[in-house]
């Protein structure tokens, strides 16, 4: 009886476990057959090093919004990273853990802020700011590095804290009773054993959808890698103040449209080659998200080996 | 006791919280000369161990009260550096702490911390102090791969070498052979008699056997209580306290 009944449960499971994996892979062929036939046919290059998007013209180079989503990204990790690892290294190592404990769920509670939300304060306070003390639009690359930034701090404070709080209390003593002074301490050891870590999860931040089971066990590494998918993933945030021109941006107060905003934009009226030309753009995110995460996974089989 | 008193501990009592973990302990170090402290678990030695390098400072609620001198200067004065204490008493976990580095640089971490930059320097250092830990024969070949790779009492020579690196005048070890087999056990023995005529020495040790054979004095402590210090032959053969006896005969703890 019992055995039976497992047997029934073992099936249902499986039957789940392969439709969910089954729904996956078909989205994944479903992209791949909509959007390769594009690239094949204008040749791979001229797909996405040709600065010309006009759909009308039947002109598909998408140079600039790659451009624009590696500038927004790299902004949003050159903000968002040191705060969140300053952060993490502040929380761990020099208040008391009950501070910790109160607020790092907190943080954690800021990632569940829905992104419209960081755009509206983006394109209220932040926009304006800058085009009143720097110039330009406004509305820029700068201003989405910069709500990007913060909006991927929940996820490298938080993972980059359980990465720094696993590691063993030894190595801190240790490097203590060295004579180290407590920042050389943490400097030396800490980053170190957690480093694997802490760039893991810099990197997945930059996709989130995919990366963020990946960075629950993974460390600091996994924690940067976890913020750059997210970064280039984001896509509301990011229409809101990034200013939507489809044109190579020459510096960071430049107005742009990214590769995941491209596809918002473009859906509801695309036909034809330009719908081919939009699910095109999900296979080259598709692609990103799939080498931030291989860096991710092979960066915490490394630290696993070590260790 | 002829020699030179290294640390001197004055009426020494440690509270973590509330409860008192060390009462009133008065003991002098001397110079060049090893201390054996034995005593069953919980019974305040590691607790002593880590004030003489002020180490319980991490944990919070801990205090003490009473002195410890080293070299006649109390080291908790406030004016007192810890980070310069630590680089004179250097200490030797019970279990190996090798950093996540190769060889050569977990024993050029100490060095380099006191700001040594010279290549040459630091690699002298590294091969003198490998030497002295008994390590230099099995490691030479391989300084430059992973620490974490080698066995467990090669570890903890490495340990001891980090220590010796820094050049301190005090080496404490807590129970550094608890994890360790008789013969990696043994190379730490010897490598510890042979360092005591340049350091003085305090090995915390749950073996009395290993304190019968390495230590030249031997302090007994129970329950936070200093009991016995003496000449190791005199406390280990005719024992002036009942429970001393009964602990080295095995009759408790």
């Amino acid at each position: 009886m019992k055995a039976r009944g497992e047997k029934i449960a073992q099936r249902i499971l499986l039957v789940i476990a392969l439709s969910a994996i089954s729904s996956l892979i078909l989205i994944a062929l479903f992209i791949f057959k909509e959007g390769t036939p594009v690239m094949l046919r204008m040749g791979l290059r001229k797909f996405l090093f040709s600065r010309e998007w006009d759909p009308q013209a039947g002109l598909f180079g998408i140079y600039p919004m790659i451009a624009a989503s590696l500038w927004v990204t790299l902004g949003a990790m050159l903000i968002g990273a040191p705060l969140g690892i300053a952060g993490a290294i502040f929380l761990n190592e020099f208040v008391p853990k009950t501070v910790l404990r109160i607020v790092k769920p907190a943080i954690e509670l800021l990632a569940g802020i829905p992104s419209v939300v960081y755009g509206f304060i983006g394109v209220m306070v932040l926009a304006p700011l800058i085009r009143d003390h720097l110039g330009g639009p406004g509305l820029s690359i700068l201003a989405a590095a910069i709500i990007l930034g913060v909006m991927i701090l929940p996820t490298v404070i938080s993972i980059s804290t359980d990465a720094i709080g696993a590691v063993p209390n030894s190595y801190r003593e240790g490097a203590l009773a060295l004579g180290a002074t407590r920042w050389q301490a943490v400097h030396m050891v800490i980053l170190k054993a957690a480093r694997s870590g802490i760039m893991a999860s810099i990197i997945l931040a930059m996709g989130r959808a995919i990366g963020d089971l990946k960075a629950a066990r993974s460390g600091i590494m996994a924690s940067i890698i976890l913020a750059m998918g997210r970064a280039i993933g984001e896509t509301m945030a990011v229409i809101m103040v990034a200013g939507n021109t489809v044109k190579l941006p020459h510096s960071v107060l430049d107005s742009a449209r990214t590769l995941t905003a491209t596809i918002a934009f473009e859906m509801a009226s695309a036909t034809g080659r330009h719908r081919e030309a939009l699910f095109a753009i999900g296979v080259v995110l598709f692609v990103i998200i799939m080498i931030l995460n291989t860096c991710a996974t092979v960066s915490l089989r490394g630290r696993t080996t070590r260790s | 006791m002829t020699a030179e008193i290294k640390i001197s501990v004055r009426q020494l009592s440690a509270f973590h919280g509330r409860a008192e973990s060390l009462r009133g302990i008065t003991l002098d170090v001397p110079d060049h000369r090893i201390l054996g402290i034995i005593g069953p678990a919980s019974s305040g030695k590691t607790t002593f161990l880590r004030t003489l390098n002020r180490l319980n400072d991490l944990v919070p609620d801990f205090r003490v009260t009473g002195q410890v001198l080293l070299d006649g200067a109390d080291i908790y004065q406030p004016d007192f550096v810890v980070v310069a204490l630590r680089k004179r008493v250097g200490m030797v976990f019970a279990l190996p702490v090798p950093l996540p580095m190769s060889i050569h640089d977990n024993i050029a971490y100490g060095p380099r911390l006191a700001g040594i930059r010279d290549r040459q320097r630091l690699s002298e250092t590294v091969e003198r102090a490998l030497q002295a830990a008994f390590l230099w024969d099995e490691v030479k070949d391989r300084l430059h791969t992973s620490a974490l790779r080698l066995s467990g009492g090669q570890q903890q020579r490495l340990c001891l070498a980090r220590v010796l690196a820094m050049e301190p005048e005090v080496v404490l070890l807590d129970e550094p052979c608890s994890g360790l087999d008789p013969i990696s056990t043994a190379k730490i023995e010897e490598a510890l008699v042979a360092l005591k005529s340049r350091y003085s020495i305090i090995l915390v040790t749950n073996n009395t056997k290993q304190a019968s054979r390495v230590a030249d004095d031997t302090a007994f402590f129970l329950m936070g209580e200093l009991v016995e210090h003496g000449r190791t032959a005199q406390v280990f053969t005719v024992p002036r306290d009942q429970r001393t006896s009964d602990y080295i005969t095995g009759r408790f703890g």
